[in-house]
Protein backbone atom coordinates (compact mmCIF):
# COMPACT_ATOMS: atom_id res chain seq x y z
CA UNK A 1 0.00 0.00 0.00
CA UNK A 2 1.08 3.57 -0.59
CA UNK A 3 1.40 4.16 3.14
CA UNK A 4 3.29 6.51 5.40
CA UNK A 5 5.71 3.65 6.24
CA UNK A 6 7.14 3.92 2.71
CA UNK A 7 9.35 6.87 3.63
CA UNK A 8 12.30 6.67 1.28
CA UNK A 9 12.85 10.05 -0.39
CA UNK A 10 10.46 12.10 1.74
CA UNK A 11 11.46 15.54 2.97
CA UNK A 12 10.54 17.43 6.10
CA UNK A 13 11.04 14.73 8.74
CA UNK A 14 13.62 16.84 10.60
CA UNK A 15 17.13 16.15 11.87
CA UNK A 16 18.27 12.73 13.03
CA UNK A 17 18.05 12.53 16.80
CA UNK A 18 21.04 10.58 18.03
CA UNK A 19 21.20 9.27 21.59
CA UNK A 20 24.67 8.51 22.88
CA UNK A 21 25.02 5.22 24.77
CA UNK A 22 21.43 4.36 24.00
CA UNK A 23 20.02 1.46 26.06
CA UNK A 24 18.55 -1.53 24.20
CA UNK A 25 15.16 -0.74 25.77
CA UNK A 26 14.16 2.55 27.37
CA UNK A 27 11.35 1.12 29.50
CA UNK A 28 10.41 -2.26 30.84
CA UNK A 29 7.13 -2.21 28.88
CA UNK A 30 9.15 -1.87 25.65
CA UNK A 31 11.17 -4.96 26.52
CA UNK A 32 8.01 -6.93 27.37
CA UNK A 33 6.28 -5.78 24.15
CA UNK A 34 9.31 -6.80 22.12
CA UNK A 35 9.57 -10.17 23.85
CA UNK A 36 5.84 -10.92 23.52
CA UNK A 37 6.00 -10.19 19.79
CA UNK A 38 9.15 -12.23 19.27
CA UNK A 39 7.85 -15.13 21.37
CA UNK A 40 4.75 -15.34 19.18
CA UNK A 41 6.84 -15.12 16.00
CA UNK A 42 9.42 -17.72 17.07
CA UNK A 43 6.56 -19.85 18.36
CA UNK A 44 5.04 -19.82 14.89
CA UNK A 45 1.94 -17.78 15.80
CA UNK A 46 3.13 -14.62 14.04
CA UNK A 47 3.79 -14.37 10.30
CA UNK A 48 6.46 -11.69 9.80
CA UNK A 49 4.99 -10.32 6.56
CA UNK A 50 1.49 -10.10 8.03
CA UNK A 51 3.01 -8.49 11.12
CA UNK A 52 4.69 -5.80 9.00
CA UNK A 53 1.42 -5.31 7.16
CA UNK A 54 -0.38 -4.87 10.51
CA UNK A 55 1.94 -1.94 11.37
CA UNK A 56 1.26 -0.42 7.95
CA UNK A 57 -2.47 -0.40 8.72
CA UNK A 58 -2.03 2.23 11.45
CA UNK A 59 -3.50 5.61 10.51
CA UNK A 60 -0.65 7.79 9.15
CA UNK A 61 -0.90 10.42 11.88
CA UNK A 62 -0.64 7.70 14.55
CA UNK A 63 2.25 6.05 12.73
CA UNK A 64 4.24 9.28 12.83
CA UNK A 65 3.32 10.22 16.40
CA UNK A 66 3.73 6.87 18.10
CA UNK A 67 7.08 5.52 19.28
CA UNK A 68 8.41 2.31 17.75
CA UNK A 69 7.30 0.00 20.55
CA UNK A 70 3.95 1.75 20.91
CA UNK A 71 3.35 0.67 17.32
CA UNK A 72 4.49 -2.83 18.21
CA UNK A 73 2.07 -2.92 21.14
CA UNK A 74 -0.93 -1.90 19.06
CA UNK A 75 0.15 -4.37 16.41
CA UNK A 76 0.40 -7.12 19.02
CA UNK A 77 -3.20 -6.54 20.13
CA UNK A 78 -4.57 -6.24 16.60
CA UNK A 79 -2.62 -9.24 15.38
CA UNK A 80 -3.63 -11.47 18.28
CA UNK A 81 -7.26 -10.75 17.42
CA UNK A 82 -6.78 -11.04 13.66
CA UNK A 83 -5.02 -14.35 14.16
CA UNK A 84 -7.92 -15.65 16.24
CA UNK A 85 -5.61 -16.25 19.21
CA UNK A 86 -7.52 -13.78 21.37
CA UNK A 87 -11.08 -12.52 20.94
CA UNK A 88 -11.98 -8.84 21.07
CA UNK A 89 -14.07 -9.59 24.17
CA UNK A 90 -11.08 -11.17 25.92
CA UNK A 91 -8.95 -8.19 25.00
CA UNK A 92 -11.62 -5.96 26.52
CA UNK A 93 -11.91 -7.86 29.81
CA UNK A 94 -8.30 -9.00 30.00
CA UNK A 95 -9.50 -12.51 30.91
CA UNK A 96 -9.79 -15.70 28.87
CA UNK A 97 -13.40 -16.44 27.90
CA UNK A 98 -14.99 -18.84 30.41
CA UNK A 99 -14.53 -22.43 29.30
CA UNK A 100 -12.10 -21.49 26.48
CA UNK A 101 -9.36 -23.98 25.66
CA UNK A 102 -5.89 -23.29 27.00
CA UNK A 103 -3.16 -23.27 24.35
CA UNK A 104 0.35 -24.65 24.70
CA UNK A 105 3.02 -21.96 24.20
CA UNK A 106 4.87 -22.32 20.89
CA UNK A 107 8.01 -21.11 22.64
CA UNK A 108 9.13 -22.10 26.13
CA UNK A 109 12.21 -20.81 27.92
CA UNK A 110 14.57 -23.66 27.16
CA UNK A 111 13.78 -23.46 23.44
CA UNK A 112 14.71 -19.78 23.11
CA UNK A 113 18.44 -20.04 22.38
CA UNK A 114 17.90 -22.77 19.81
CA UNK A 115 15.08 -20.90 18.08
CA UNK A 116 17.11 -17.67 17.87
CA UNK A 117 20.19 -19.51 16.61
CA UNK A 118 18.17 -21.49 14.07
CA UNK A 119 16.29 -18.47 12.80
CA UNK A 120 13.46 -18.69 10.31
CA UNK A 121 14.84 -18.04 6.87
CA UNK A 122 12.40 -16.82 4.23
CA UNK A 123 14.58 -18.67 1.72
CA UNK A 124 12.99 -21.68 0.03
CA UNK A 125 15.03 -24.54 -1.32
CA UNK A 126 13.09 -24.97 -4.50
CA UNK A 127 14.57 -24.91 -7.96
CA UNK A 128 13.05 -22.15 -10.04
CA UNK A 129 14.53 -20.84 -13.25
CA UNK A 130 15.48 -17.19 -12.70
CA UNK A 131 14.03 -14.72 -15.20
CA UNK A 132 17.02 -12.38 -14.87
CA UNK A 133 20.79 -12.71 -14.67
CA UNK A 134 23.50 -10.53 -13.16
CA UNK A 135 24.36 -7.58 -15.41
CA UNK A 136 20.92 -7.45 -16.99
CA UNK A 137 19.07 -4.13 -17.12
CA UNK A 138 15.63 -4.17 -15.54
CA UNK A 139 12.87 -1.79 -14.62
CA UNK A 140 10.94 -1.86 -11.36
CA UNK A 141 7.29 -2.15 -12.32
CA UNK A 142 4.97 0.77 -11.96
CA UNK A 143 2.55 -0.89 -9.58
CA UNK A 144 0.48 0.46 -6.73
CA UNK A 145 -1.08 -2.45 -4.86
CA UNK A 146 -3.46 -1.57 -2.02
CA UNK A 147 -2.05 -4.53 -0.07
CA UNK A 148 1.39 -5.17 1.40
CA UNK A 149 4.43 -4.83 -0.85
CA UNK A 150 8.18 -4.39 -0.40
CA UNK A 151 8.70 -2.40 -3.58
CA UNK A 152 9.13 1.18 -2.35
CA UNK A 153 7.42 3.96 -4.28
CA UNK A 154 10.68 5.74 -4.98
CA UNK A 155 11.94 2.88 -7.18
CA UNK A 156 8.76 2.19 -9.17
CA UNK A 157 9.16 2.78 -12.88
CA UNK A 158 12.92 3.28 -12.45
CA UNK A 159 15.63 1.36 -14.29
CA UNK A 160 18.57 -0.43 -12.75
CA UNK A 161 20.93 -3.34 -13.18
CA UNK A 162 20.84 -6.78 -11.58
CA UNK A 163 23.92 -7.15 -9.38
CA UNK A 164 23.28 -10.57 -7.91
CA UNK A 165 20.67 -13.26 -7.55
CA UNK A 166 20.06 -13.93 -3.84
CA UNK A 167 18.10 -17.12 -4.57
CA UNK A 168 14.47 -18.05 -3.97
CA UNK A 169 12.42 -16.48 -1.16
CA UNK A 170 8.77 -16.38 -0.13
CA UNK A 171 6.83 -13.47 -1.60
CA UNK A 172 5.65 -10.98 1.04
CA UNK A 173 2.88 -9.52 -1.14
CA UNK A 174 0.97 -12.80 -0.92
CA UNK A 175 2.24 -14.18 2.39
CA UNK A 176 1.26 -11.02 4.28
CA UNK A 177 -2.34 -11.72 3.29
CA UNK A 178 -2.19 -15.48 3.95
CA UNK A 179 -2.40 -16.13 0.20
CA UNK A 180 0.52 -18.50 -0.03
CA UNK A 181 4.31 -18.33 -0.29
CA UNK A 182 4.63 -17.83 -4.07
CA UNK A 183 8.41 -18.46 -3.86
CA UNK A 184 10.54 -16.59 -6.41
CA UNK A 185 14.00 -15.17 -7.00
CA UNK A 186 15.11 -12.04 -5.16
CA UNK A 187 17.73 -9.88 -6.85
CA UNK A 188 20.02 -7.12 -5.68
CA UNK A 189 19.33 -4.27 -8.11
CA UNK A 190 21.52 -1.19 -8.43
CA UNK A 191 19.77 2.09 -9.27
CA UNK A 192 21.88 5.14 -10.04
CA UNK A 193 21.11 8.07 -7.75
CA UNK A 194 20.47 10.20 -10.87
CA UNK A 195 17.88 7.74 -12.16
CA UNK A 196 16.05 7.85 -8.84
CA UNK A 197 16.43 11.48 -7.84
CA UNK A 198 17.45 13.53 -10.87
CA UNK A 199 20.47 14.89 -12.62
CA UNK A 200 21.87 17.02 -9.81
CA UNK A 201 22.98 13.96 -7.82
CA UNK A 202 26.55 12.74 -7.69
CA UNK A 203 26.93 10.51 -10.78
CA UNK A 204 28.88 7.93 -8.75
CA UNK A 205 26.16 7.34 -6.14
CA UNK A 206 23.66 4.51 -6.18
CA UNK A 207 20.95 2.83 -4.14
CA UNK A 208 20.71 -0.96 -4.01
CA UNK A 209 17.37 -2.65 -3.39
CA UNK A 210 16.55 -6.32 -2.95
CA UNK A 211 13.60 -6.96 -5.24
CA UNK A 212 11.42 -9.98 -5.90
CA UNK A 213 11.06 -11.11 -9.50
CA UNK A 214 7.39 -10.06 -9.65
CA UNK A 215 8.53 -6.47 -9.07
CA UNK A 216 10.73 -6.43 -12.17
CA UNK A 217 10.46 -6.35 -15.93
CA UNK A 218 13.16 -6.30 -18.63
CA UNK A 219 14.32 -2.75 -19.43
CA UNK B 1 -10.92 -3.15 18.78
CA UNK B 2 -12.07 0.15 20.30
CA UNK B 3 -10.90 3.05 18.22
CA UNK B 4 -9.15 4.81 21.09
CA UNK B 5 -6.59 2.00 21.24
CA UNK B 6 -4.50 4.14 18.93
CA UNK B 7 -4.00 6.62 21.75
CA UNK B 8 -2.12 5.26 24.73
CA UNK B 9 -1.72 7.70 27.60
CA UNK B 10 1.92 7.40 28.76
CA UNK B 11 1.01 6.44 32.33
CA UNK B 12 -1.06 3.53 31.08
CA UNK B 13 1.59 1.89 28.92
CA UNK B 14 3.13 -0.25 31.63
CA UNK B 15 -0.27 -1.39 32.91
CA UNK B 16 -1.64 -2.14 29.46
CA UNK B 17 1.37 -4.20 28.43
CA UNK B 18 1.18 -6.08 31.74
CA UNK B 19 -2.53 -6.76 31.17
CA UNK B 20 -1.90 -8.07 27.67
CA UNK B 21 0.96 -10.23 28.89
CA UNK B 22 -1.13 -11.83 31.63
CA UNK B 23 -3.96 -12.49 29.19
CA UNK B 24 -1.59 -14.19 26.73
CA UNK B 25 -0.01 -16.17 29.57
CA UNK B 26 -3.39 -17.21 31.00
CA UNK B 27 -4.50 -18.35 27.57
CA UNK B 28 -1.35 -20.46 27.34
CA UNK B 29 -0.03 -18.55 24.31
CA UNK B 30 3.26 -17.43 25.85
CA UNK B 31 5.60 -18.69 28.54
CA UNK B 32 6.66 -15.75 30.75
CA UNK B 33 10.03 -17.39 31.43
CA UNK B 34 10.70 -17.40 27.68
CA UNK B 35 10.11 -13.64 27.64
CA UNK B 36 12.74 -13.16 30.35
CA UNK B 37 15.26 -15.20 28.35
CA UNK B 38 14.52 -13.25 25.16
CA UNK B 39 15.00 -9.90 26.88
CA UNK B 40 18.21 -11.00 28.60
CA UNK B 41 19.55 -12.34 25.29
CA UNK B 42 19.04 -9.09 23.37
CA UNK B 43 20.00 -6.83 26.27
CA UNK B 44 23.19 -8.64 27.23
CA UNK B 45 24.30 -11.35 24.80
CA UNK B 46 23.56 -10.34 21.21
CA UNK B 47 24.83 -6.91 20.18
CA UNK B 48 27.39 -4.96 18.17
CA UNK B 49 30.32 -6.64 19.96
CA UNK B 50 29.51 -9.69 17.80
CA UNK B 51 29.81 -7.66 14.61
CA UNK B 52 33.01 -6.06 15.90
CA UNK B 53 34.58 -9.50 16.28
CA UNK B 54 33.61 -10.36 12.71
CA UNK B 55 35.16 -7.15 11.40
CA UNK B 56 38.32 -7.52 13.48
CA UNK B 57 38.80 -11.07 12.20
CA UNK B 58 38.39 -9.86 8.62
CA UNK B 59 41.02 -7.17 9.23
CA UNK B 60 43.65 -9.61 10.49
CA UNK B 61 42.84 -12.66 8.37
CA UNK B 62 42.73 -12.12 4.60
CA UNK B 63 41.33 -15.58 3.89
CA UNK B 64 38.49 -14.99 6.39
CA UNK B 65 37.74 -11.62 4.79
CA UNK B 66 37.54 -13.27 1.40
CA UNK B 67 35.06 -15.84 2.75
CA UNK B 68 33.09 -13.09 4.52
CA UNK B 69 32.63 -11.09 1.34
CA UNK B 70 31.78 -14.19 -0.69
CA UNK B 71 29.38 -15.92 1.74
CA UNK B 72 28.76 -13.72 4.76
CA UNK B 73 26.21 -16.02 6.42
CA UNK B 74 28.67 -18.93 6.52
CA UNK B 75 31.67 -16.81 7.52
CA UNK B 76 29.74 -15.14 10.35
CA UNK B 77 28.58 -18.59 11.51
CA UNK B 78 32.26 -19.59 11.81
CA UNK B 79 32.43 -17.18 14.77
CA UNK B 80 29.24 -18.65 16.23
CA UNK B 81 26.77 -15.94 15.17
CA UNK B 82 23.63 -16.28 13.10
CA UNK B 83 19.94 -16.99 13.26
CA UNK B 84 16.97 -14.70 13.72
CA UNK B 85 17.13 -11.62 11.46
CA UNK B 86 20.51 -12.67 10.13
CA UNK B 87 19.55 -15.85 8.32
CA UNK B 88 20.80 -14.46 5.01
CA UNK B 89 23.68 -12.01 5.40
CA UNK B 90 25.67 -9.90 2.96
CA UNK B 91 28.79 -7.94 3.98
CA UNK B 92 29.76 -4.87 1.94
CA UNK B 93 33.27 -3.46 2.15
CA UNK B 94 34.19 0.18 2.59
CA UNK B 95 37.32 1.28 0.74
CA UNK B 96 38.92 4.66 0.02
CA UNK B 97 36.81 4.71 -3.19
CA UNK B 98 33.48 3.25 -1.99
CA UNK B 99 31.39 4.06 1.07
CA UNK B 100 28.45 1.82 1.99
CA UNK B 101 25.47 2.82 4.12
CA UNK B 102 22.60 0.57 5.30
CA UNK B 103 18.98 1.60 5.83
CA UNK B 104 15.51 0.09 5.88
CA UNK B 105 13.18 2.69 4.38
CA UNK B 106 10.06 0.53 4.85
CA UNK B 107 10.46 -0.56 8.48
CA UNK B 108 13.42 -1.45 10.69
CA UNK B 109 15.28 -4.40 9.12
CA UNK B 110 18.69 -4.77 10.77
CA UNK B 111 21.19 -7.63 11.20
CA UNK B 112 20.34 -8.72 14.77
CA UNK B 113 22.93 -11.52 15.24
CA UNK B 114 25.85 -9.15 14.60
CA UNK B 115 24.49 -5.74 15.69
CA UNK B 116 21.69 -6.54 18.14
CA UNK B 117 18.51 -4.47 18.02
CA UNK B 118 18.58 -1.20 16.07
CA UNK B 119 18.91 2.18 17.80
CA UNK B 120 15.94 4.55 17.75
CA UNK B 121 17.50 6.87 15.14
CA UNK B 122 17.89 3.98 12.67
CA UNK B 123 14.14 3.28 12.93
CA UNK B 124 13.17 6.94 12.83
CA UNK B 125 11.47 8.86 10.02
CA UNK B 126 14.37 11.34 9.52
CA UNK B 127 16.94 8.59 8.83
CA UNK B 128 14.64 6.31 6.84
CA UNK B 129 13.36 9.12 4.62
CA UNK B 130 16.69 10.77 3.84
CA UNK B 131 19.28 7.98 3.72
CA UNK B 132 18.31 7.09 0.15
CA UNK B 133 17.73 10.57 -1.30
CA UNK B 134 20.50 12.44 0.53
CA UNK B 135 23.04 9.99 1.93
CA UNK B 136 25.86 12.55 1.84
CA UNK B 137 23.75 14.99 3.87
CA UNK B 138 22.89 12.24 6.37
CA UNK B 139 26.57 11.31 6.71
CA UNK B 140 27.45 14.98 7.23
CA UNK B 141 24.93 15.04 10.08
CA UNK B 142 26.89 12.16 11.62
CA UNK B 143 30.08 14.19 11.19
CA UNK B 144 31.35 12.33 8.13
CA UNK B 145 32.14 14.46 5.08
CA UNK B 146 32.88 12.40 1.97
CA UNK B 147 34.76 13.71 -1.06
CA UNK B 148 32.84 13.92 -4.35
CA UNK B 149 35.04 11.23 -5.89
CA UNK B 150 33.98 8.66 -3.28
CA UNK B 151 31.10 6.48 -4.50
CA UNK B 152 28.26 6.23 -2.00
CA UNK B 153 26.27 3.01 -2.06
CA UNK B 154 23.08 2.91 -0.02
CA UNK B 155 21.66 -0.54 0.75
CA UNK B 156 17.90 -0.40 1.35
CA UNK B 157 16.99 -3.63 3.18
CA UNK B 158 13.74 -4.21 1.31
CA UNK B 159 13.86 -8.04 1.46
CA UNK B 160 15.07 -10.63 4.00
CA UNK B 161 18.78 -10.17 3.26
CA UNK B 162 20.54 -8.29 6.07
CA UNK B 163 23.59 -6.09 5.51
CA UNK B 164 26.71 -5.44 7.56
CA UNK B 165 29.30 -2.87 6.53
CA UNK B 166 32.95 -3.91 6.75
CA UNK B 167 34.54 -0.56 7.66
CA UNK B 168 38.03 0.48 6.64
CA UNK B 169 40.78 -0.45 9.06
CA UNK B 170 42.09 2.84 10.47
CA UNK B 171 45.64 3.95 9.70
CA UNK B 172 47.96 3.46 12.64
CA UNK B 173 46.20 0.31 13.88
CA UNK B 174 48.92 -2.06 12.66
CA UNK B 175 50.15 -2.80 16.17
CA UNK B 176 46.75 -3.69 17.56
CA UNK B 177 45.84 -7.36 17.86
CA UNK B 178 42.45 -8.79 16.90
CA UNK B 179 40.96 -8.26 20.34
CA UNK B 180 42.21 -4.68 20.56
CA UNK B 181 40.86 -3.98 17.09
CA UNK B 182 37.42 -5.36 18.03
CA UNK B 183 37.34 -2.93 20.95
CA UNK B 184 37.58 0.14 18.70
CA UNK B 185 34.98 -0.98 16.13
CA UNK B 186 31.68 0.81 16.65
CA UNK B 187 28.09 -0.11 15.81
CA UNK B 188 27.79 3.04 13.71
CA UNK B 189 30.78 2.09 11.55
CA UNK B 190 29.08 -1.23 10.75
CA UNK B 191 25.87 0.55 9.69
CA UNK B 192 28.01 2.86 7.59
CA UNK B 193 27.32 6.21 9.28
CA UNK B 194 30.83 6.52 10.74
CA UNK B 195 34.42 5.50 10.18
CA UNK B 196 36.45 3.59 12.74
CA UNK B 197 38.80 5.89 14.63
CA UNK B 198 41.54 5.06 17.07
CA UNK B 199 40.93 6.53 20.52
Amino acid sequence: MNGIHDMGGMHGMGPIEYEKDEPVFHHDWEARTYALSLALRLGGQFNLDAARNAIEQLPPADYLRMSYYEKWFIRLMNYAILNGAVTAAEMETGKPAPGSARAIPGLVADMVQGMIAGGASARRNVRIQPAFVAGQHVRARNMNPAGHTRLPRYARGKSGAIIRDHGVFVFPDTRAHFQGDKPQHVYSVRFDARELWGGDRNPRDAVYLDLWEDYLEPA
Amino acid sequence: MPHDDHQIPPTDRTLRVKALESLLVEKGLVDPAALDVLIDTYEHKIGPRNGARVVARAWVDAAYKERLLRDATAAIAELGYGGSQGEDMVVVENTPEIHNLVVCTLCSCYPWPVLGLPPVWYKSAPYRSRAVIDPRGVLREFGLELADDVEVRVWDSTAEVRYLVLPERPAGSERLNEEQLAAVITRDSMIGVAKVKLP
